[in-house]
């Protein structure tokens, strides 16, 4: 025992049990049980058997999950470069010196603390076809003469879910970005100005090379939020209209929970892995493992 | 071989429970027949929640009453609607957790095999009230052999519409069949009185005209044998039917959901809807003095028949079910029991005004059908509707098919135009066979064997 416990190696192993364990039971064995049942035939109320890809098969011939990767995509490439460019001129803004610096900052984030089935809600009365407060208001100022159709036309409705979207994701990439702003050295802004820089240079030159890790990991996370986005959609069109905004993630858990098809839903849901992985792998390759990073000269 | 096997347990395990509480009835009543609660019995309920309160308020007295004189402790949560489904389907497939689930539409049918025999319960209250109506043998009684669940009723839809705007339109009566009514949505329309119905994924309301659409022209998504047949002439016909009937709507149908059409009609924005009677009793006791004059100028009235030449509804259906895991079976089957005597029912069914129509012949006596004319036509919704899946065998396929809004997304596509009658029909049917012919295999129950229509 006293040998064992003078064993670093098993020391150590012993000490990170406890985190392993957790990880095994809350992580592993959840995702593990989702990849499974995607191959499966599961139901409610009944087990399944495995039938390899055939849930897969079959919801490649089905017109509805199609329809749902393409609007899963179109959501994430619209809704993250827009949350992207918009939170990077936040931070930049909020970088600066302003009046009440610590209080601004504080409500930029409130969009993001307020609970997104509640702000959904709001969402929701706003683009109401009968009562939203933005046509009223256009309505009562004479610019348009009939309520906007906000989620009741497909495009118009891809675009209100994604403007709705990008109004909780903005303070997440502002927040993060300003943190990583803050950790530039001052001291290489004012070598710059020595040199001549102008401000875009500065940008080009300084922050955005000692910004980009943060930026990856940032957009990373920001592009697995968006992917799997669920609860946006479910309050305001439950996949409406015509199915245009049914995501992946919101069709999955039709199949799964009201159809009662855990195998199909399973298997939508794992559709997305590869998805995320891609995500995941094209900001790790692309944007972090810049040579200069790992101590290698710039190329 | 194991199913046989199996059914044959059932039936000897279902005499032995019927036998043995039988044979000392605690509760002395008149007539009739009582289960005797297990010592020491504890339920646990779990239901959908209210659409009305009264329904609640007196849920709940009788459950108490139910504890008093059994000594049954009762415990009832609920859930809103479109949640009790997967919490009843987890609780069938974990086999545990509420004793008794209130559930809708045709989730017995999901998984029969977890649910309490309560064949013996049905035809005590079968027998006393009057029969049940064919719709709950339809749900609840797969194949005309033992009853998986006892019915509830319905949450039934009728249309409800304005009358001074009917009759502004030109109109004394509401019209009865499909052609009249499209006229009278136009002549409102004229008068700038649009209609609107929901087109959205809304589980409820859209499922419930958009089916009774089809069916009425004679379109259905499959026939008694579970072929797939929603491309037909007749689907089309009603199709077209759907598109020149959108001309009157109001703008955003295409994204209601439940809600919405309640907030419009309350607002004054649509003349006609389909819905329970709820937006009448919303009026009725509403504190704005608008809208409670409101409710003097609302009607209701039965769908319109089609050409088929006979009803063709689809309303909101409950379920009781009683799963195997329980403890306390007979406490169980007297709890529900006494929920459905006459003595609990009918006050309870006035209390909510009439918002769940009864499943038993005898209960269409309860003064509530008539104390206000208005609520009459809810009176017929069980008597006259079809079970969502008709005309074929109830079970995953026909659950799955209405939890993916086919027929709704094929009305709302022809309706809008986004894609032509035909076009809808073709991807409704292709989206349907995945879902029929993909689970031939092992969905169909051994016990679900029976047509249904």
């Amino acid at each position: 025992m006293h040998r064992l416990l003078d064993n670093r190696t098993a020391l150590g192993l012993a000490f990170m049990l406890p985190a392993a364990a957790l990880l095994l039971v809350f992580l592993t064995y959840p995702l593990g049980l989702g990849l499974w049942l995607g191959f499966t035939d599961a139901r409610i109320g009944r087990a399944g058997h495995w039938v390899g890809m055939e849930n897969f098969e079959s919801l490649f011939d089905d017109s509805l999950a199609r329809l749902s990767l393409f609007n899963t995509l179109f959501y994430t490439v619209v809704a993250s470069v827009v949350k992207f460019g918009l939170g990077l001129w936040l931070a930049l803004l909020l970088n600066r010196h302003l009046p009440f610096k610590a209080m601004i900052r504080a409500v930029v984030l409130l969009p993001f603390i307020v609970p997104t089935a509640l702000s959904a809600i709001a969402f929701w009365w706003i683009y109401d076809a009968q009562f939203s407060v933005v046509s009223w208001l256009l309505v009562k100022m004479g610019l348009i003469d009939r309520y906007i159709d906000f989620l009741g036309e497909p495009w118009m409705a891809r675009f209100s879910t994604i403007a709705a979207n990008i109004w909780r994701g903005v303070p997440f990439v502002a927040i993060c970005l300003l943190a990583g702003l803050q950790t530039i050295a001052p001291s290489l802004y004012e070598a710059a100005a020595l040199d001549g820089a102008t401000e875009w240079q500065k940008f080009r030159h300084v922050t955005l090379p000692l910004l980009t890790p943060i930026i990856a990991v940032v957009m990373t996370f920001s592009v697995l939020f968006t992917f799997t986005d669920f609860q946006l959609i479910y309050v305001l069109t439950r996949g409406g209209p015509l199915n245009a905004t049914h995501l992946m993630a919101t069709l999955s858990f039709q199949r799964a929970i009201p159809g009662g098809n855990l195998g199909e839903g399973a298997a939508l849901a794992t559709a997305m892995v590869p998805f995320l992985l891609a995500a995941i792998l094209f900001s790790y390759f692309g944007l972090q493992r810049r040579a200069w990073q790992q101590g290698g000269g710039d190329k | 071989m194991s199913n046989i096997k199996r059914r044959d347990f059932l039936k000897i395990s279902a005499g032995l429970a019927a036998g043995a509480a039988g044979g000392v009835p605690l509760l002395a009543e008149a007539q009739g027949q009582t289960w005797k609660p297990e010592k020491g019995a504890k339920l646990r309920v779990l239901r959908w929640k209210r659409f009305v309160q009264g329904d609640e308020d007196v849920w709940m007295k009788n459950t108490a009453e139910f504890a008093k004189r059994t000594g049954v402790e009762v415990r009832v949560d609920s859930e809103s609607w479109e949640d009790v489904r997967p919490k009843a389907a987890v609780a069938a497939n974990v086999g545990s957790g509420p004793d008794i689930i209130l559930s809708t539409f045709d989730d017995a049918n999901l998984y029969p095999e977890k649910l309490l025999d309560v064949t013996d319960l049905a035809d005590y209250l079968g027998k006393k009230y009057g029969g049940w109506y064919d719709v709950c043998r339809q749900y609840l009684q797969p194949g005309g052999k033992r009853w998986i669940g006892l019915p509830l009723g319905c949450a039934g839809n009728a249309f409800v519409y304005r009358i001074s705007q009917m009759k502004e339109a030109g109109f004394d009566s509401f019209p009865r069949d499909t052609a009249g009514f499209l006229k009278l949505c136009q002549a409102l329309k004229a008068k700038n009185h649009p209609i609107g119905f929901a087109l959205g994924n809304a589980t409820g309301d859209g499922n419930t005209w958009t089916h009774w659409l089809v069916w009425s022209f004679g379109g259905k998504l499959v026939d008694e044998k579970n072929n797939v047949v929603v491309d037909s002439p007749q689907t089309l016909q009603a199709l077209e039917y759907a598109k020149e009937l959108y001309q009157t709507f109001v703008p955003g149908t295409l994204a209601w959901l439940d809600p919405n059409n309640n907030k419009a009609f309350l607002d004054d924005q649509i003349s006609v809807t389909e819905n329970g009677i709820s937006i009448y009793y919303a009026a009725k006791n509403s504190q704005d003095p608008k809208i409670k004059a409101m409710a003097a100028d609302i009607g209701h009235a039965n769908l319109p028949i089609g050409p088929v030449g006979r009803p063709t509804e689809l309303h909101l259906f409950f379920n009781q079910m009683i799963f195997k895991y329980t403890k306390y079976p007979n406490a169980a089957k007297e709890y529900l029991r006494f929920m459905m005597e006459k003595e609990q029912y009918e006050p309870w069914q006035q209390a909510s005004i009439g918002y769940v129509t009864h499943p038993l012949k005898a209960y269409e006596s309860n003064p509530i059908w008539t104390v206000d004319p208005k609520h009459t036509p809810y009176r017929d919704c069980m008597k006259i509707m079809l079970p969502n899946g008709y005309s074929g065998k109830l079970g995953y396929a026909s659950a799955q098919c209405m939890a993916d809004f086919i027929v709704v997304n094929m009305v709302a596509e022809a309706a809008s135009g986004s894609k032509t009658p035909k076009e809808a029909a073709e991807r409704a049917q292709k989206r349907a066979e995945r879902y029929y012919k993909g689970l031939t295999r092992d969905f169909l129950s051994p016990l679900a064997g029976r047509g249904i229509g």
